[in-house]
């Protein structure tokens, strides 16, 4: 569950380092499990995995389509094949393979995005994926993933790695926040209330979980008590806990670091809709490309702070009835 | 389904898949004959004669697989799949009606012997890829084929695939470019032409044949020198003719994606016969 500390948050590695940590945990388990990387492993942090099975590691050079459909030909041969590459080269350069070679013959490829977001900082937007949550939700029997921080990721992948079926993971470059303590669980189609909170629901994935928790303590002290929900589990989505937080809170934040018209905003929409309709706001990237600098100057001048989140929150309690 | 290396024999199998592949695009008012019909001889050659794979037992770990990159040729495959005895030959008059096995483009879900889902051009040689990087890592002795069309090589993830081929020693996989010249909008050479194709596989770091793709003793040998062949993969180019085997449809842009009438269709299973 959420660190015992009610709002304060250590800083922990990045989401990346716990997946290349992890990767060579799941490698130990089970032989089938391969690695295809595209010129990145140093950034992709498969070079854990790389060093400890050099014999399992798949060097493509820089060419994602080719990867993510040897990816599916490994797998359809029987191998766990975990591909990677930035999110914006593996999702959007390998979405068609994605597409036809994994999703449509539904075949076992573990895809994970690294530095995904605006939060990558100086690179700036060619490098930035803002859009891979969107695509990877277009892709009929994948399951989708966004983990917060090192203990979510750790147990994502191995989540991942046992499930038979494609899946996609979004991880970040910057070091995130500690939300969990080590041993929490997480399953498809899973979310964690992080803090309880009856007059609005915060939803939130990513590096935006700490962000979401940030704005609950400055909510909190002026009287508003915020639900924070992680919804690391982007696809399928738990319907259960937009629908009990839509009922009980009759307001819903959706936060992300995500073009913010059509992220998991528009999925928890979606199923509010569906279920127990409430008013919502929405924090994400506003129709744009981001630009260089420091992750911090970045994710403050594109608005996905705290304090946007606050905002968020007092207009849409404005609203409710 | 019994086995053959006898030339002729392979022959006749060859010109029923061409009365199936003739005879289901007419049923079906759509399809691509001329691709289907200039693949027939290497496709029924590697299911009659090559491959190691048994129609009783798909999911036998060690067989040969086979993929068709170049999946609107499917006519081809389905008819020489039904005559190996992997699914019924009475359906294929079914073609790309709704809840048939035999789709518009092969998809895995429909038939499960099927290797690959294709039909976007440019993937199946990096799925075949990595079936046989697969086989490799496994120790497996099982060996792919993947065949291209010649406009399906204008896909710049073929190259891709052709680099890490090479580079990656997959000396057990066999690409075969089916080198008919003619691609739906006209002529390779007009389109966006790939000569001199087999240097450029060359330069790719492919043993590359170059043969008579309709020539079954040629086709056999080539796949015999390729088996043989260790370090590297193997291209096959196999020149063929688009429409090969009715006269009115040979050489023919037209009959890319076109189905003969009734009044066609008689008078190419005359020719057929």
């Amino acid at each position: 569950m959420a660190v015992s500390t009610k709002y304060e948050l250590k800083i922990g590695p990045a989401t990346r380092e716990a997946f290349g940590k992890a990767l060579v945990e799941v490698g130990k388990k089970n032989a089938d499990v391969v690695v295809c990387d595209a010129d990145l492993s140093k950034s992709t942090m498969t070079t854990f995995f790389a060093k400890e099975f050099p014999e399992r590691f798949i060097q493509c050079g820089i060419a994602e389509a080719n990867m993510v459909a040897i990816g599916s030909g490994l797998a359809a041969a029987g191998k766990i094949p975990f591909v990677s590459s930035f999110s914006a080269f593996v999702i959007n350069k390998g979405f068609e393979q994605l597409r036809v070679t994994a999703a449509y013959p539904n075949v076992n490829l573990k895809v994970v995005g690294t530095h995904s977001g605006i939060s990558i900082g100086e690179d700036g937007p060619s490098q930035m994926s803002i859009e891979d949550l969107s695509l990877s939700c277009n892709l009929p029997g994948f399951v989708v993933f966004a983990p917060a921080d090192e203990v979510s990721m750790k147990a994502v992948i191995h989540v991942t790695a046992e499930h038979v079926g494609p899946v996609i993971v979004r991880a970040g470059r910057s070091k995130a926040a500690q939300v969990y303590e080590p041993g929490t669980e997480f399953h498809i189609g899973g979310s964690h209330e992080l803090l309880s909170g009856s007059d609005v629901a915060i939803f939130a994935n990513g590096l935006l979980v700490a962000e979401a928790i940030r704005a609950a303590e400055q909510l909190d002290a002026a009287g508003i008590s915020a639900r924070v929900i992680d919804v690391y589990s982007i696809k399928p989505i738990d319907r259960a806990a937009i629908e009990k937080a839509s009922k009980e809170c009759r307001a819903i934040v959706v936060c992300e670091e995500h073009l913010k018209d059509t992220g998991i905003g528009t999925r928890v929409a979606q199923v509010a809709a569906e279920t127990t309709p409430c008013v919502m706001e929405f924090v994400g990237v506003d129709n744009t490309y981001a630009e260089s600098g420091t992750p911090e100057a970045v994710i403050e001048k594109y608005g996905l702070l705290a304090k946007n989140i606050v905002e968020a929150v007092h207009k849409v309690l404005a609203r409710k009835k | 389904m019994t086995k053959t290396s006898n030339p002729a024999e392979l022959a006749e199998i060859s010109k029923r898949v061409r009365r199936h592949i003739i005879e289901m695009i007419t049923a079906a008012k759509s399809g691509h004959p001329g691709g289907s019909l200039s693949a027939t001889e290497v496709v029924v050659a590697l299911f009659f004669d090559i491959m190691k794979h048994d129609p009783a037992n798909p999911a036998w770990k060690q067989r040969d697989r086979f993929i068709l990159g170049k999946g609107h040729a499917c006519p081809v495959l389905y008819s020489t799949m039904a005559e190996a005895g992997y699914t019924p030959i009475d359906q294929l008059n079914t073609f790309r009606q709704l809840g048939s096995i035999y789709q518009g483009h092969p998809d895995v879900r429909f038939i499960p012997a099927l290797e690959a889902s294709t039909g976007s051009l440019g993937e199946g040689l990096s799925v075949g890829i990595g079936m046989a990087l697969a086989a490799k890592m496994d120790g497996n002795p099982s060996r792919t084929f993947v065949m291209l069309g010649d406009g399906e090589s204008q896909e710049g993830q073929i190259w891709e695939a052709a680099m890490f081929g090479a580079f990656h020693k997959v000396d057990n996989l066999v690409c075969i470019v089916d080198y008919n010249k003619i691609q739906l909008d006209g002529f390779v050479k007009d389109i966006m032409p790939l000569d001199p194709l087999v240097d450029k596989w060359k330069s790719f770091g492919w043993n590359v044949i170059d043969i008579d793709g309709h020539d079954i003793a040629a086709v056999q040998k080539a796949f015999h020198e390729a088996e043989g062949f260790k370090g590297k993969p193997t291209v096959i180019v196999a020149n063929t003719i688009k429409g090969k085997g009715v006269s009115f449809m040979e050489n023919n842009p037209k009959w890319h994606g076109t189905a003969p009438s009734k009044e066609e269709c008689a008078l190419a299973l005359k020719e057929l016969a």
